[in-house]
Order: C-alpha cells, then structure tokens, then sequence
C-alpha cells in the first residue's frame, strides 16, 4: 500500500483497541445513500517506476527552444546551491512557522529575506511573501484603500503600461470592494506614462501605480510621478522587477525632496526572477515592502525578532492581529498559506549573488538586450518603438504580422518574444523582446540572423 | 562547547553578519559591463543594497545549519489538525523538477508545452472523479484563493441569474462558528456580510437556527464536511435543501477532504462548488509555508463562471488529441484570472504524480487508514484519561482533545502542553482551533504513520499529564531543547523589528 505502512497485524489490533469490527465501521455515521461509488476516471495505482517513465516522457516532449519571451516570467541563471537547498528536506516538508519555537530556521531565514527585500527596494519593511506579481498588486490595491484614510473616492490611477494579465487579476480580486481603477494612456512616442497627461486638476485619488520597468521593458520617469501623487494626496505603489532594482534608483528613493515626501508608500511585484526556474508559469511568489507607517495595513505574513525566556535573540510571526485566523472576517486579507519554500530560494540567491553579483546580473541583461536591439535595428522591416531607455526588454514593430513571425522563428529553435498585436493593437506589428544574462553572443546572433531571414520568408509567402 | 558556538561560528548569526565588504562568490559573477548602459545617470542606483557579501560555503552552512532548526515531516510527527502533514513522496519533487517543466516559460506557444498540459488535463479529470463536480480549474494558487474563487463565482451566478437585469440583492454568506478563519474573510472579500450559526452539542450544524437565518438575502453557505470539530454532519443533505430552497448554494471548504477521498463525494451531498488543498489531500509540500495549490471544482450551473486559464482537450478537427489554455474567449462568463499565469503548475505537477501513484484504490486507502489512525488515536488518549471534546462520536481523520479540565485543576493550557511535546521530538497538534472548543487541541495524525509512531505519542502525552499532576510550572517553562526557549510575542509586536541593522560603531 503506497504510503502506508499499516501491516495487518496492526491494523487488527489497533481495530480492537477502537472496539471497531472493521475499517468500514469507522465510517458508520455517513448516511449509506452518501457512499460514492467507485471511482472510474481514477487509473489504478502504478508502481513508481512506472509512474517515473510516463511523467519523464511527458516531460522530455515539453523541450524548449531559445527563449527571448519575458512579459513578467524571466529566465536567469540560478546558482546548483539554491535548489539544493531548498528542497532540503527540513525547509520543504516544515509547515507554516506558528508553533515558532519549532520553526527558527524557517523564521529566521524569512526575516533575513525580509530584510534583503527591504534593501533592494530601499522600504522600510516587507512581508514574508503573497502568491505572486499579480495578486500582489491586488493586494496593493486593496491595502491603499485601508492606508489612505484621507481619500475617501477608492480611485486607483492606472497606467497602461502596466502587466495587462496584473491588470485582469487586479480587476477579480477587487471588484467587490467599489474601488475605481481608472487607465492612463502611455505616451506613444516614449513608451511611458507622460507626467502632463496626468490630471491637471485637484481631485480625490486614493493611489497611482507605477511599473518600474513598465509592462513595455521602458523606464518610467518615477521621479515626477511620485511628486506628482503625493502633492495629490495618492499614494504611490510601485509594482517593480526585483532584479532591476541592482541597477535602477529603488522606489524607497524615487521622487524629490520638494514633495515633501519621498518614495512609494507600498512597493510590490514578481519574485521569480530571484532564483525561481519559469516553472511553466509558476510556483512563483509575490513580495510586498511598504513605508513603516502603513505596516499595519500591509496584508499576509510578517516576521519579528524578539527574545525567548532566557533573553536569547529568536523569531516569530508578528502583527497576527491583522490576519484572517484571528480577524476572520475583518482581516486584511484572507490569505494564509502564502509562498514559503519560493522565499527560501529567493533568499539563498540574494545571498549567493550579493549585491554585486546581482547588480551584474542586471547590467548584464540590460547590456545584451540592448545589443539585440542594435543588431536587429540593422534589419529591413524593424525598427525601435518606443525612445526611453528600457532595462532588458524592448518593443519592436516588424513589417509583417508578429504571429507569422514567431512562427517563422519556432521553426528556428527561437522563443522570438511576446505578441503586443491584441493587447496593444494601436502599435501594430509589435513585439516584446527580452534577454537576460543567460543569452551568449552567439545566441543573439542566431536571433538576429534568424528574424532576417524569418521576415524574408513570410514576405516569399505573402507574395506567393 | 558552548551550544552558542559550533565550528567557530556563532550558531544564531544571521547571514548579515557573516558578511565581509568586497567577498564575493566568483562562480556567479558575470562580466561586468557597467559601460554598455543606456540608462541616464538620474535613474541609476547610487548606493548598493545591503545584500549579504558572503562565499558559496558560508552561504551553505548557514542554510543548512538554519534548516536544522526546522522540525519537518521528514524529522518528526506533525499531528497538526486540520494541515494534513502527512509524508511528501520524493517521487513527486524529482518529477516536477525535470528540466522539460521547470524550463519551460509560461507563455511559450502550446505545442511547446503539450507534455505539462496533458498531465493538468488528467489531474483535473482525476478531481473531478474524486470531488463528484462537472468541471474543474486548477488556477488558484492556494486554499484562500480557491475560496475566493468559490464565493466569487457564487456571486457572478446569483448576478447573471437575476432576472432583473441588475446585480443579485443576496448578501449574506451563512458560516458556521466553528469555520475556518479563511471562510468570513473570503466572504468580506467578496463583498458579503457574514451571518454565524452555531454548532450543536454533538458536533452537527444547529439546523433550527440555519432554517432562522437562511432567506432571500442568502449567497450561500460556506461548510467543511467533516467539520474543523472532526466528525460528519450527519443532516448534511437536510442543509443542503433547506440553502438550495432558498436559492442559496453549497460551498464546500476541501480542507478535510483527506477523510472521505473515494468514500463520499462533495457533489453528491448536495455542494456547488469546492475547492482542495492540494498541499493537504494530494500531498504537495508545505514549504515552511507554501507554496500551495486550491483548484476548484464546480457543479453544471457553476461552470460558465470558472476561473481561467483551464486546459481544454480538443475531441474533433484537425487538432483533435491536442491540449489548449480555455481563456476569456471560451469562457466569457468567467470570474476572470487569478494570477499572472496557470498557477502553482509545479505544486499541480506534484499532486498528479501523487495521484498516480495512489491511483483510485489508493485513494481509497487514505480514507481508510486517516480515519483508522485518528480513531486509535483518539481510544488510546481517552484511555490514557484525557476528554475528548466529542467522546460519543467517530473521530474522522482528525479529532479534539480539551484541557479544560487540566487549565482549571493545574493551571496548565493547551498552549504549555504543545509546547512540552516539542521537547519530547513531536510537533504540536492545532491549538486553540476551533475556536468554540476551550483550550483544545486538534489532532491530525494522517495516514502514512505506523502505529509505532501514535503509541509513542499516546505515551508523551500520558507523560506529560504525569509531569503536569506533579509539577505544573514544569510545563509553563517548555520548551527546554529547542534553539530557543518560550519567546516573547508581545515584545515582538510592541518593539516592531521586523529587519536587520547592522550594529552601529
């Protein structure tokens, strides 16, 4: 029996212990008419060899080809050492530290990681993790209509350039709560949210969203719009890529002094490119910093040092006041079981990388998107959209349709990008673009020489 | 030696303070290409995050030496009700892990990813068998979220079936008392109000007082069957029709579906839509605290309204065989999407392997010998004189102890009795959950345990009632051989420290 390790003798015994005839009488108090039948779309049980040659199979006809696609999920190297040890048996078979004396490395891990999340966004505090980037920014949603007691119209400024899929769960997980979120287009020519095509005049506006790099891979102009939201009374989320924030000014410093307030009031994103595989889409994990003064409001789990009986430094969950198995229905949040073993790999990369082990990494990426570009500039038929500087992900408009084009580069062994086509039909043929770290010289050559040639092809067919 | 230090190194040092200015693990540096950057000065980073500066060992020997401190159901029994701990096959890891799943990027085209597909496509038909619903989604990427899911379709059915044309005028969502703290905040989420029922002396929903609070303005009832008190509602059907007679529906909470896996179906008793912890049932890790995985299943009338993506089989044409993501073009009722891609497809990855290898005896099985084990359990601490909070019932896979007796004879809790089991090499059980038992502890112990195991358990804990009886303070003071002693929750919320600052100079 798979998992069991009953033998008959004990469970007969353990029968006459109960006083039970059989195992069948320990379920006596179900209503008969209730007893499933049999289950038919179940298999039967397979050993695990035969199990392991299926599931193998399975997975060796998933072989991917170069993948430049990003659009939220980023490949980049991870360190033998992160896995290893995360799947220790210890961290990954350990449950939710609320017994705390029992969970010190869990515990304390999380409150390193806590740490390492407040540093590289420069907040002053994170959480333990949410689900991942775009229920994180729900969440931020929805904790900015708690933390802006002074705005009462629950308007959320939404630009354009932010991840259309975050936009869509946004719009799920908030549509109860009578919150307004309302889009601001981008500027066509820089590919950014224009400070001038923000409101002019005074209104209520309980938070704008700032995506750092934007959905587009382009630089928001950060600062302004920071000044622009606090002297309007809106709080500033910032929805950024952990791995940017090396190399660009984090949000804890964005804005000027003449606000009087400077950087975002809560600060969240995509975790995966610290040190989790793309995983087909997940697991991956959110995060969640926020200035000092908010803390209460922030949702999910939150970790503190304090000091056991004997004065000796330890770990524990903290400010649980605010969650759903104390609060129940006045919590900030009902979530509970967040992304435990995705922070521990998280944290074991930021420590194998340090910050300048990160900090190349980025420039890197950035460095080698930006020499794709200049590579692929040189073909006929593409050209740069947008004019800011971007991080490691470019917009590019081809002369042909994007879908023909990827095709094209399939049949190359090439993950060309991701097609803006739907989402963003008002730029027409265009396509995202990204490369991290893991791309050699070679690799962007083999993109470059294989979109010419793509673009030529699916010009023979239109015309044939 | 001091317990303090081992091997020269201070054992309670955060990774910070293992840090050295300028050390780095040269096997992860790139090139450096600082010059190559488009990126204006006034958007640079100017000061470097304090990031631990350390060497490939270091880091391995903190992080081994910190999951040390962990107990894990790989070192110690984890009789958590409720959680289901029970034994996570490696099977399951090593599969998921295979470079064909873990390299694939979330929006490759699908026929790069028919081999992931092909595999979710037949976990949901695996839940759908065993839950008894029409359809499932496995998008939610925990239980919180699959409950989220559940009582947002439940409203987007009562909206869409309003024949006003307007939004439905029901709302109120009916939870027991003995609820899991998720199911109120779940039903605010969704913007309902929350009306209590009460539960009765033997365990069972007090029927007269649903009939009481259930009308016109009732969404729904949120249950788990069985219950956090760990029996069987016995009138489960009856609550079925007095909800459904009102026009309310049925939301089942999975968290307990490890006791009935392959004996009764949620569909059949009358629920509309449920979700699972797969982290539970199906055996996925808990990580220290997920990642998780809450799929939902849904009865006919609930099926326009799943959250997407889910995976479709194409049965005719060309692509017939082939496996493809339904989105909002075939779902357009849906409640939407709940994260940026497919979910927790790893932790999928995961249970299917485990449900495979189960297969449908197995499952069967885990009823079985769940409910085996908890009722044992349950016999040899009553035996041992400890109450039962429900001593006229089955246990089902899990039951509740109450020390209420002991917190008012010797002044000992729930609280000290956990925590003098740790020093003993068990995990506590649940404490002080639900909350409409005094001073309880919920225990879990699963299936993959041995006799052994439970008898061992049974004696700590008659140990530990000997050790209260002689010296109460004894247990106040536990734990003794853990890393740390008893800590200071309320210093840890007063003095917020919630990250690390190097000492200043």
């Amino acid at each position: 029996m798979p998992f069991i390790p009953h033998t008959k003798e004990d469970t007969q015994s353990m029968l006459d212990v109960i006083g039970a005839k059989s195992i069948e009488d320990l379920f006596d108090e179900i209503p008969v008419e209730l007893r499933a039948k049999p289950l038919e779309n179940v298999p039967a049980g397979r050993s695990e060899m035969a199990v392991n040659r299926l599931v193998r199979q399975r997975a060796a006809e998933d072989v991917q080809p170069l993948c430049f696609i990003g659009a939220g999920a980023y490949e980049h190297h991870i360190p033998a050492a992160v896995w290893e040890l995360t799947t220790r048996g210890e961290f990954y078979t350990a449950y939710t530290p609320y017994q705390a004396e029992a969970s010190q490395g869990t515990l304390q891990l999380l409150y390193e990681f806590q740490t390492m999340m407040a540093e590289l966004t420069a907040m002053d505090v994170s959480n333990a993790s949410l689900y991942d980037g775009a229920s994180s920014l729900a969440e931020a949603v929805l904790m900015a209509v708690r933390a802006n007691r002074k705005s009462k119209s629950k308007r959320i400024l939404v630009p354009r350039t932010v991840h259309p899929t975050y936009l869509k769960v946004v719009k799920t997980i908030t549509q109860h709560q009578g919150i307004t979120l309302e889009m601001l287009d981008y500027d066509i020519d820089g590919g950014h949210l224009n400070i001038d095509t923000l409101p002019s005049e005074p209104g209520d506006f309980t938070a704008l969203i700032i995506p750092q790099p934007n959905f587009f891979g382009v630089l928001e102009d950060v600062d302004a719009l920071t000044d622009w939201a606090h002297a309007h009374g809106a709080l500033v989320i910032g929805v950024v890529n952990p791995m940017a924030m090396a190399l660009i000014t984090p949000p804890g410093e964005w804005g000027t002094e003449e606000a009087g307030i400077k950087g975002a009031d809560i600060v969240c994103g995509e975790g995966q490119p610290l040190g989790v595989p793309l995983s087909s889409g997940g697991p991956y994990f959110g995060f969640m910093c926020c200035a000092q003064k908010h803390v209460r409001q922030m949702p999910g789990r939150i970790i503190g040092a304090t000091n056991d009986l004997d004065g000796k430094p330890g770990y524990t969950l903290t400010l649980q006041a605010r969650e759903q198995h104390i609060r129940r229905s006045k919590a900030t949040s009902n979530i509970c079981t967040n992304q435990g073993l995705l922070t521990t790999a998280a944290t074991i990369y930021m420590s194998l990388m340090g910050p300048e082990g990160l900090r190349r990494t980025a420039a890197n990426s950035h460095a080698n998107s930006c020499t794709l570009t200049k590579q692929l500039n040189a073909i006929d038929g593409v050209e740069t959209i947008f004019s800011r500087p971007g991080f490691h992900e470019k917009v590019l408009r081809l002369n042909k349709p994007v879908k023909e084009v990827l095709s094209a580069l399939e049949d190359r062994g090439i993950l060309g990008g991701y097609d803006l086509s739907a989402e963003f039909p008002e730029l027409g043929n265009a396509l995202l673009v990204c490369v991290t770290e893991t791309k050699t010289e070679e690799d962007l050559q083999h993109y470059a020489s294989s979109l010419q040639e793509a673009l030529q092809e699916t010009l023979a067919e239109v015309s044939a | 030696m001091s317990p303090e230090f081992t091997s020269g190194i201070k054992s309670n040092q955060l990774i910070f303070e293992h840090s050295a200015t300028g050390r780095t693990n040269g096997a992860q540096m790139v090139e450096d290409v600082a010059s190559a950057s488009e990126i204006p000065e006034g958007l640079l980073r100017k000061t470097p995050p304090m990031l631990p500066e350390v060497s490939e060992m270091d880091a391995v020997r903190h992080y081994t030496r910190l999951s040390q401190k962990n107990f894990s159901i790989d070192t110690q029994f984890y009789p958590l009700g409720s959680c289901t701990m029970k034994h996570n096959p490696r099977a399951c890891n090593t599969l998921a892990l295979l470079p064909g799943f873990l390299g694939r990027h979330p929006l490759a085209p699908e026929r790069f990813g028919q081999g992931v597909m092909a595999c979710l496509w037949e976990l949901q038909e695996i839940l759908k068998d065993v839950t008894g619903m029409t359809a499932v989604s496995l998008s939610p990427m925990a239980g919180a979220q699959g409950e989220f899911a559940g009582v947002a379709m439940i409203r987007a059915y009562h909206d869409a079936n309003n024949t006003s044309g307007n939004k439905s005028e029901r709302s109120e969502i009916i939870c027991p008392d003995a609820a899991h703290g998720t199911n109120p905040a779940t039903a605010t989420m969704c913007g309902y109000k929350v009306r209590e029922i009460p539960t009765n002396t033997d365990g069972d929903i007090d029927v007269e007082a649903l009939k009481e609070v259930v009308g016109p303005q009732t969404a729904g009832i949120m249950l788990t069957n069985p219950s956090t008190l760990g029996v069987f509602d016995r009138r489960i059907k009856e609550i079925a029709q007095i909800v459904h007679d009102a026009g309310g529906l049925l939301y089942y909470d999975g968290a307990n579906l490890n006791a009935i896996l392959g004996k009764v179906k949620p569909g059949d008793m009358g629920f509309d839509v449920i979700h699972m912890n797969l982290h539970k049932t199906f055996s996925t890790p808990h990580g220290g605290g997920g990642p998780g995985a809450g799929p939902v299943g849904v009865s006919e009338r609930l099926k326009p309204f799943m959250p997407i993506p889910v995976v479709g089989k194409d049965v005719v044409g060309k692509d017939e065989g082939s496996f493809r993501w339904l989105t909002e073009t075939d779902l357009p009722q849906s409640i939407g999407r709940l994260s940026a891609h497919m979910g927790n497809t790893g932790v999928l990855i995961r249970a299917y392997v485990y449900a495979l290898l189960l297969g449908r005896e197995g499952m069967v099985r885990t009823a079985d010998y769940a409910t085996l084990n908890a009722n044992y359990l349950m016999a040899r601490l009553a035996q041992a004189g400890f109450d039962m909070a429900l001593p006229s019932r089955r246990a089902t896979h899990e039951f509740i102890l109450t020390l209420k007796r002991q917190a008012k004879d010797q002044g000992v809790t729930a609280m000290d009795f956990a925590t003098r089991l740790l020093d003993y090499g068990f995990h506590a059980p649940t404490t002080y959950f639900p909350l409409i038992v005094p001073e309880c502890l919920l225990i879990e112990p699963t299936e993959t345990e041995s006799k052994e195991t439970l008898d061992a358990f049974a004696d700590v804990m008659k140990t530990i009632q000997e050790e209260a009886d002689a010296n109460p303070e004894l247990l106040k003071d536990a734990p003794y051989t853990l890393p740390v002693r008893r800590l200071d929750d309320v210093k840890a919320a007063r003095e917020l420290n919630l990250k690390y600052s190097p000492a200043k100079d």
